[in-house]
């Protein structure tokens, strides 16, 4: 504090110089936001990856997540097979209500049912209003970006090694004996 | 000759002696002092919806005219039993729920959350996750700081510096979110490491975030710091001794602001501060004064000590060679039976976890120390005696998150 | 900034008022509402505008052009919400207390001159742009001002609330205080002007220069008081709305609210004008445009006087994008230890120089260096109060001596009695009473009741 009103002149400075700039407001209605892939928007399910399995829902820690099934038996294909039961997805919702946005379900989930999307704009007026049933969660699936690449000093990723040892069977001379083998 | 000192004869008419308003504040009298004279005192309820309280604190203030008398805080009204909903979580659904009580520095929970655990399991964390938890954890250190720089000169009646730290908030919050996904709850710590790695090019936006916050701190710097009104209302308002912090446990920048001297960072190091410190990046803020504007100033100058220390794990993690950022997990994770007590330097102090553990995989208890909880105690201390509008300005510098006050 | 006599033709004297016949009164009071609640809708806009500018934001931009109905939309939003009275109000006074707040705001800008004598369009009446005039002008506004006050302070009393009524009572106390320093900062003025009239003021002004210029440490008095007068931030104590939630419009909402809002923005317009008037030329052109002959004539005026105003209102927003809120007790210390002595000092040495001038014998260069003399002496006394606040917290030191006059007194905030000391003498412990009364109507005697 040098002179008196030095530190208000300052001030009334700053202000000025931000009066003059352009102001950085984002003009959201208008422009949407660009957000990053990983972005935890809403979860969005591909149906036809889920075996209802119930980790998710189990995983849960908010217990928002609700699954109905019923099983369904193919019966078998040959004589003396045994029947074939799969359980089929009667009911998938996430209630956004409820939901804490952790995350572990899309973890957990082993066939990749699950996924992020960074759509943010599902308010509803009525809190039940955001109970969303499995085809609505489906829609978003559209909206779902594939994810960023890794930076170069992290570990690859196991699916990648994986798909660079599948690419490098394919790529190798087919085996010489046994051609109609299981693929 | 009178040899009885003045103070002893004082003592002796307390009895009688007739005081009106504040003046009988020390005859130990019913407040107001003789019949005749006595002056209402008026109780006025700061919160638990005040714009001052940020959430649901609530002061209950005795007041004599505008001088507060007694200052009761009264907390809980944000009461959530985190501890009892620990145990019924195992540890990945406890870092949800940890890094949700002090919302403004949720990376800072998580960490102490897997400390514990994997100070259980006896696990080694990756060298690139480690510094990469360092640099999350100093620019959600840079998060907090900018909340507070923002809304205390909001408190004090300046409006304008809050946008300005919000601009810098976003800044940073913006390569935060392109990480974890999160803008606030990151939820990116796991029990051996982090979720995933970073998107490549991250490194590079970050540093050049910091940069961008480090250029433009100076306004917040200019507009609030200088300001002779401010200092008019922080210097020697609320000062703090560290006779009150020993006593009431007070941490962090408001106990660093008193001269206590302790930093976890430096003091019981984790993560990568140890390095950090020997390379004299890591410096520790502290103050002597103890009122609001050292409060402020610690805060300040931590936000530029934390730039710093950010750009230092930028480096190091562009040398680092090439490597995991997690370990694999067994399918159900248990953390042995035994107990452990992790603390961190939160942002706002010392931030605890007490687990103990009879080996499944919840915890048996899971203990939360706050720092905010700790700080506020101190308040009624800090506030009798003074005039409302110093409850603002000291309120305000105790840089308290309701949600870990009450937990 | 001579103007020639043909000019000075135009100029509306006293004689001018009084003469406007009933449906041009009704006309000019009618304009002057409209033109207050119109200014008002858009100084909100304009407001909203530059300090959202100043955080770097855009402001009300969507309403009409430029957002510029954003107030109007904001109004009725007002009007329409629920009107709480609380359940522990003083009705009568709480229902009274906006209109109190807000029709002195209006009648205020019955003696404002907006412009000079003008002819109404499609008619052949002449007429001042100005409601009335006073030879007590400035008093009138002065008076008028303070009743509002009552508006405020009877808001916060009526609520019932606790918030409430300490903001009236700091807004009641700054009022005061504030009067005080706003009064005598015009005093200089009046002297210079050698009238109370407004339109006398703005006359002298044309013959002389603008009083800002001799008189600059009144006008800087007067800015600093005005915002204090007007409760506006750094001086928004009675709202404070970070410890009094909203001072004494806590409780108000709806309509009644909207007053309150509306006569804080008009006293806003209120103390611009006045400054204008009183310290730069009134409606009179600024200095480049007034080189054109026809600046000061017809309704030109008005746009000059508007734009001052809105330099002013700009000065008002500036300091409310900037500055923090100060303490109750060190804005009442700058306004009593600061402003009022140094408004003394200056008066003081103004009229010595007008007495001077007057009798015509000093030199130009004795007047100079007294001025500067002067001008030192309050620069002095301006350091002053910067030193004070560092000084302060070093006095709660040391222990309170209660007797120190001869006679018990109570400690003063800050001073603590020392810690009791429980030592009773065997004898004495069930006598208390007595040998306190001994101590008290015989201090001599005191180390024999000892022992």
């Amino acid at each position: 504090m040098t002179r008196l009103g030095s530190g208000l002149l300052a001030g009334l400075k700053v202000t000025w110089r931000n009066l003059v700039r352009r102001s950085v407001t984002q003009h959201y209605p208008d422009v949407k936001p660009e957000l990053p892939p990983r972005s935890r928007g809403v979860i969005a399910l591909q149906e036809e990856n889920c075996t209802v399995c119930m980790l998710c829902a189990r995983e849960c820690p908010a217990w928002c997540i609700h699954i109905d099934s019923h099983k369904e038996v193919t019966p078998a294909e040959v004589e003396g097979g045994r029947d074939r039961s799969h359980n089929m997805l009667d009911r998938f919702a996430i209630d956004f209500s409820l939901c804490m946005y952790c995350s572990i379900c899309i973890e957990v989930c082993p066939f990749d049912a699950l996924h992020w999307s960074p759509e943010f704009e599902y308010a509803e007026h009525d809190i039940t209003d955001l109970v969303h049933e499995k085809d609505r969660l489906r829609e978003w699936m559209w909206t779902v970006p594939p994810p960023p690449a890794l930076d170069p000093a992290g570990e690859e990723p196991k699916e990648i090694k994986a798909a660079e040892i599948a690419a490098a069977k394919r790529a190798a001379p087919p085996p010489p004996v046994d051609p109609a083998g299981p693929q | 000759m009178s040899e009885t000192p003045a103070t002893e004869r004082a003592a002796d008419l307390r009895a009688v002696t007739v005081g009106i308003g504040d003046g009988a504040a020390g005859f130990g009298h019913e407040r107001g002092g003789g019949v005749d004279l006595a002056t209402q005192d008026m109780v006025l309820n700061i919160g638990p919806q005040h714009p001052a309280t940020h959430g649901v604190l609530r002061l209950r203030l005795t007041l004599d005219g505008e001088r507060i008398v007694t200052c009761e805080p009264i907390v809980g009204y944000m009461h959530r039993g985190v501890e009892k909903l620990f145990e019924v979580r195992d540890y990945r659904q406890i870092i949800v729920l940890a890094n949700r009580h002090d919302w403004l520095s949720a990376f800072g929970n998580e960490l102490g959350v897997v400390m514990a655990v994997e100070r259980m399991l006896g696990m080694e964390v990756p060298v690139r996750a480690i510094w990469i938890r360092t640099l999350l954890a100093e620019l959600n250190r840079v998060l907090n700081h900018l909340m507070f720089m923002g809304s205390y000169p909001i408190e004090l009646g300046a409006i304008t510096p809050i946008f300005y730290a919000f601009r810098e908030r976003e800044t940073i919050q913006q390569v935060m979110e392109e990480v974890s996904g999160g803008r606030m709850h990151y939820m990116f710590n796991r029990v051996g490491g982090l979720k995933e790695d970073l998107p490549a090019g991250w490194l590079g936006r970050t540093s050049a975030a910091v940069a961008a916050v480090r250029s433009r701190l100076p306004q917040i710097e200019d507009l609030v710091f200088g300001n002779e009104i401010f200092r008019a209302r922080t210097v020697g308002v609320g000062v703090l001794s560290p006779e009150l912090i020993h006593a009431y446990g007070v941490s962090g920048p408001i106990a660093r602001a008193s001269g206590v001297d302790l930093d976890l960072r430096r003091d019981d190091p984790y993560l990568a501060y140890q390095e950090l410190l020997d390379d004299g990046v890591l410096r520790i803020v502290t103050r002597s004064a103890g009122d609001c504007f050292a409060r402020f100033d610690v805060l300040l100058e931590q936000v530029k000590v934390s730039l710093d220390v950010a750009d230092a794990c930028l480096t190091r993690l562009h040398e680092l060679p090439q490597g995991p950022v997690n370990v694999r997990l067994p399918k159900i994770l248990k953390a042995p039976e035994g107990s452990t007590y992790a603390w961190t330097e939160n942002p706002l102090g010392i931030n605890g976890y007490y687990l103990v553990s009879r080996g499944e995989k919840t915890p048996w208890r899971l203990k939360l120390r706050t720092a905010s909880f700790n700080n506020i105690s101190v308040l009624p201390q800090l506030l009798e005696g003074r005039v409302v509008a110093d409850m603002v300005a000291i309120l305000g510098s105790m840089f308290f998150v309701v949600g870990d006050v009450d937990k | 900034m001579n103007y020639p006599s043909v000019h000075l033709a135009a100029e509306p004297s006293l004689d001018a008022f009084g003469t406007d016949n009933g449906w041009v009164i009704a006309l000019k009071a009618l304009l002057v509402f409209v033109f207050l609640v119109v200014f008002t809708l858009f100084n909100i806009w304009f407001e909203r505008r530059v300090v959202a500018r100043m955080q770097h934001r855009i402001g009300p931009n969507v309403n009409g052009p430029f957002g510029l109905l954003q107030s109007l939309a904001d109004g009725v939003k007002l009007a329409l919400k629920e009107d709480i009275i609380p359940k522990s109000a003083d009705k009568v006074v709480y229902v009274v207390a906006p209109a109190l707040s807000v029709i002195p705001a209006f009648i205020a800008w019955a003696v404002i001159p907006l412009g000079p004598v003008v002819t109404i369009p499609f008619t052949d009446i002449r007429t001042p742009l100005q409601l009335t005039d006073l030879p007590v002008g400035v008093l009138y506004i002065l008076a008028v001002t303070s009743i509002g006050v009552y508006g405020i302070v009877l808001a916060g009393w009526s609520s019932g609330s606790t918030y409430a009524l300490l903001g009236s009572l700091r807004s009641s106390a700054q009022v005061i205080s504030y009067e005080v320093a706003m009064g005598l900062s015009f005093v200089t003025v009046f002297m210079y002007a050698g009238t109370m009239s407004m339109s006398g003021i703005v006359e002298a002004q044309a013959q002389n220069v603008w009083f800002i210029l001799p008189l600059l440490p009144s006008f800087v008095i007067y800015a600093i008081s005005m915002v204090g007068e007007t409760n506006r931030a750094p001086f928004d104590l009675a709202e404070a709305e970070g410890e009094l939630v909203g001072g004494f419009h806590t409780e108000y909402s709806s309509l009644k609210f909207a007053l309150f809002f509306l006569a804080e923005y008009i006293n806003l317009v209120t103390v611009s004008a006045l400054a204008a008037t009183l310290f730069l030329g009134g409606w009179r052109a600024p200095y480049p445009l007034s080189l054109w002959d026809g600046a000061n004539e017809g309704y030109w005026p008005v746009l000059w006087f508007v734009g001052k105003c809105l330099a002013f209102i700009f000065f008002f927003i500036w300091l409310r994008g900037t500055l923090p809120r100060m303490r109750y007790d060190q804005f009442m210390k700058l306004g009593w230890k600061v402003l009022i002595p140094v408004s003394l000092v200056w008066i003081f040495g103004v009229s010595i120089v007008r007495v001077i001038q007057n009798e015509g014998g000093v030199d130009q260069q004795t007047l100079l260096i007294i001025a500067g003399v002067i001008v030192a002496l309050l620069l002095a006394s301006a350091f002053i109060p910067e030193k004070k606040p560092a000084d302060e917290p070093a006095e709660p030191a040391g222990d309170f001596d209660a007797f120190a006059g001869g006679y018990p007194v109570p400690p003063m905030p800050g001073q603590r009695l020392p810690d009791p000391v429980v030592t009773v003498p065997a004898d004495a412990s069930q006598d208390q009473p007595r040998s306190d009364a001994r101590d008290l109507d015989a201090p001599t005697n005191e180390e024999q009741s000892r022992g």
